[in-house]
């Protein structure tokens, strides 16, 4: 069923404001990872705004659908699609990685409600996922679980152990989404270690794939979707994205994987995303 | 007594020394080999990598295959360098550097960056703190921690002719250079920076700089303490130990959980050497966590005046 357009704009409203609250956390840090951060935002607010179901009063309520960030790096994020979504204030976005933060440098559930799994260390979280995913199947129990991982990340061997694991047990409560944004550290993921084809790669570990437009929020809300109604097997989004996406200077730029923003990077930053917002109708506040 | 360098001491960076290095080798001796895993602008191998393209491998994000293809070039007569950040290199992995080089004494050597608290924000998953423990538990591995970036720079020249699997434990902040150019790193020597009669501190790694500051903070309060620089983990410099252990007082320190890193090594031999009173300063039996490299060494009692301030109530016990 197609999504009403009114649906799609107040989404991609969100999204330019999760955008906003990145690079003003990351600012605020002087440290974190802007790249991979940006290129995941559209996707995790589909997941968090409208297509899972949750509950950010009660985090731990039983029935809901859970969230996996493989790539634990790009919480800002995460953070500030829960913060938004009404888990805690948002106001606490800018104690990113500072002593005595909730918000640890990489998510730690230890330390903040909301969080599914500890997550930090690449090629981890689908293994999680998955074990959540069977978990529901044992206790009869509704949720999905949602896991994001990173291309580079899909270096990791651990991630085709969980993927023929996922794909032998025929977890179809498990979606995965792939940020495929084509960048790592060191450079361009077909360089530093090829991935290509990967969607084969996929399929042929018993996965349903679907390929998108990971920026297109039409895209990823039928890509939700129809992944709910494939059964028999897990279904991974393989969403195409730009890393850095919104901010001129960080699209398509490894540098920007892991540095925070100076002042003058930090304003040229904002005055860019706070123009796409007002495109799309969001007041943006000037205070903090 | 060798000389350390005179204040003011300037910072230098481990990382850059290691690359360097990497590259000195590379010129020297054809079958030096190095691996990285998507950090090579971390860990610094680039440089090595771009002198030398082809005995360069970048192996992506994927440390255990990386541990395992060292191991292969190891067993067919080359010098293999792998680096990543220290929670990866010793952990992620730990299985194939037990089996694949440990094991069978195959000649590896692990370098890694990144260890420690001094990571800072990125918190717990990414802060080293029992590399030390998983690595000297292994038979056959050699285990070092430098101080600064000459000695990171004598040790990496010193395990490249040594034959045998090694642990190499460098940190990602720039700290200062206290060792001169002369100076004679040897693997498995302590070496003493300070005579004291009260107290001796026994110190690796990171943790050399604040001891001997501590050392003279404590002189000021009338305590002589010596301070015992300890670079090689394992095999430990049990003379050296025997000599620090005639002040019958033992301090270790080191950023490092105090679960069988250093202090372990130290207290696990003069247990059996020569019985003697020790504290442990290091990481308690926790994870780190996010803050900047400095608020952390404050919270875990890792400067020189909390480890000075420790040191003055262990006196009077
Ligand atoms: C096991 C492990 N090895 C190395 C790292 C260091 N690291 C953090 S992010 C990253 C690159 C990730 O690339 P990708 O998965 O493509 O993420 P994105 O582009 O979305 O930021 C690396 C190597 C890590 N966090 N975990
Ligand atoms: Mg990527």
């Amino acid at each position: 069923m197609p999504h009403a357009p009114e649906l799609i704009l107040s989404l991609e409203r969100i999204a330019a404001k999760i955008r906003i609250d990145v690079i003003k956390m990351i600012a605020k840090a002087g440290t974190g990872h802007p790249g991979g951060s940006l290129s995941a935002t559209d996707v995790m607010t589909a997941l968090y705004f409208h297509h899972m179901r949750h509950d950010p009063k009660n985090p731990k309520w039983e029935e809901r659908d859970r969230f996996v960030l493989s790539k634990g790096h790009v919480c800002p994020a995460l953070y500030s699609a829960m913060a938004e979504s009404g888990y805690f204030p948002v106001s606490e976005l800018m104690t990113l990685r500072q002593l005595g933060t909730r918000l640890q440098g990489h998510p730690a559930m230890q330390y903040l409600p909301g969080l599914e799994i500890t997550t930090g260390s690449l090629g981890q979280g689908l293994s999680a996922g998955l074990g959540m995913a069977l978990a529901a199947r044992v206790g009869k129990k509704e949720w999905r679980v949602y896991c994001m991982m990173g291309d580079g990340e899909n270096d990791e061997g651990q991630i085709w152990e969980a993927a023929m694991a996922a794909g032998h047990f025929k977890t179809d409560n498990l979606t995965a989404i792939l940020d495929r944004n084509s960048l790592q550290i060191d450079g361009c993921t077909e360089n530093v270690m090829c991935l290509d084809p990967i969607a084969d790669k996929w399929r042929a570990f018993g996965w349903n794939v679907i390929e998108i437009d990971g920026h297109s929020m039409e895209a990823i809300m039928d890509a939700l979707d129809l992944a709910t109604t494939v059964k028999g097997k897990p279904t991974i989004i393989i969403a195409k994205t730009v890393k850095g996406k919104g901010v001129s200077f960080m699209e398509n730029n490894a540098e920007w994987h892991g540095k925070a923003p100076n002042k003058e990077q930090t304003e040229i930053a904002l005055k860019e995303l706070e123009a796409q917002a007002a495109k799309l109708g969001v007041e943006v506040s000037k205070e903090d | 007594m060798p000389a350390i360098l005179p204040k003011p001491w300037q910072n230098a960076g481990m990382r850059e020394a290691y690359g360097k290095t990497l590259v000195k080798l590379g010129a020297e001796n054809p079958n030096v080999v190095v691996l990285d895993a998507d950090l090579s602008g971390s860990t610094q191998t680039k440089m090595f990598g771009k002198a030398y393209p082809e005995r360069f491998f970048n192996m992506g994000i994927a440390e255990q295959n990386m541990t395992g293809v060292a191991a292969g070039f190891a067993v067919s007569g080359k010098i293999p360098f792998m680096s990543t950040f220290a929670v990866f290199a010793t952990g992620r992995n730990y299985d194939q550097v037990r089996q694949s080089i440990a094991y069978p004494e195959n000649n590896v050597k692990i370098v890694a960056t990144h260890s420690g608290v001094s990571v800072g924000p990125d918190g717990a998953t990414h802060q080293a703190l029992e590399d030390v423990a998983l690595m000297r538990g292994l038979p056959y591995m050699t285990v070092i921690a430098p101080a600064d970036a000459v000695e990171t720079e004598k040790a990496i020249l010193a395990v490249a002719k040594m034959h045998g699997p090694v642990y190499v434990r460098l940190t990602r902040s720039p700290s200062p250079v206290i060792f001169g150019p002369d100076y004679d790193f040897k693997i498995g020597k302590g070496v003493f920076l300070r005579e004291g009669k009260d107290v001796s501190i026994v110190s690796t790694g990171t943790m050399t700089v604040p001891a001997v500051q501590a050392a003279e903070i404590l002189a000021s309060q009338g305590i002589d303490a010596a301070v015992l620089h300890m670079p090689t983990i394992k095999p430990i410099d049990v003379d050296a130990l025997l000599k620090a252990s005639e002040t019958r007082k033992i301090v270790t320190v080191e950023e490092h959980s105090v679960i069988n890193g250093l202090g372990s090594a130290v207290a696990e031999n003069l247990a059996y050497y020569n019985p003697t009173r020790q504290m442990r300063i290091g990481t308690e039996d926790r994870f780190g966590e996010s803050g900047s490299a400095e608020e952390l060494y404050d919270k875990y009692g890792l400067t020189a005046p909390k480890i000075a301030e420790r040191i003055k109530v262990f006196m009077k016990h």
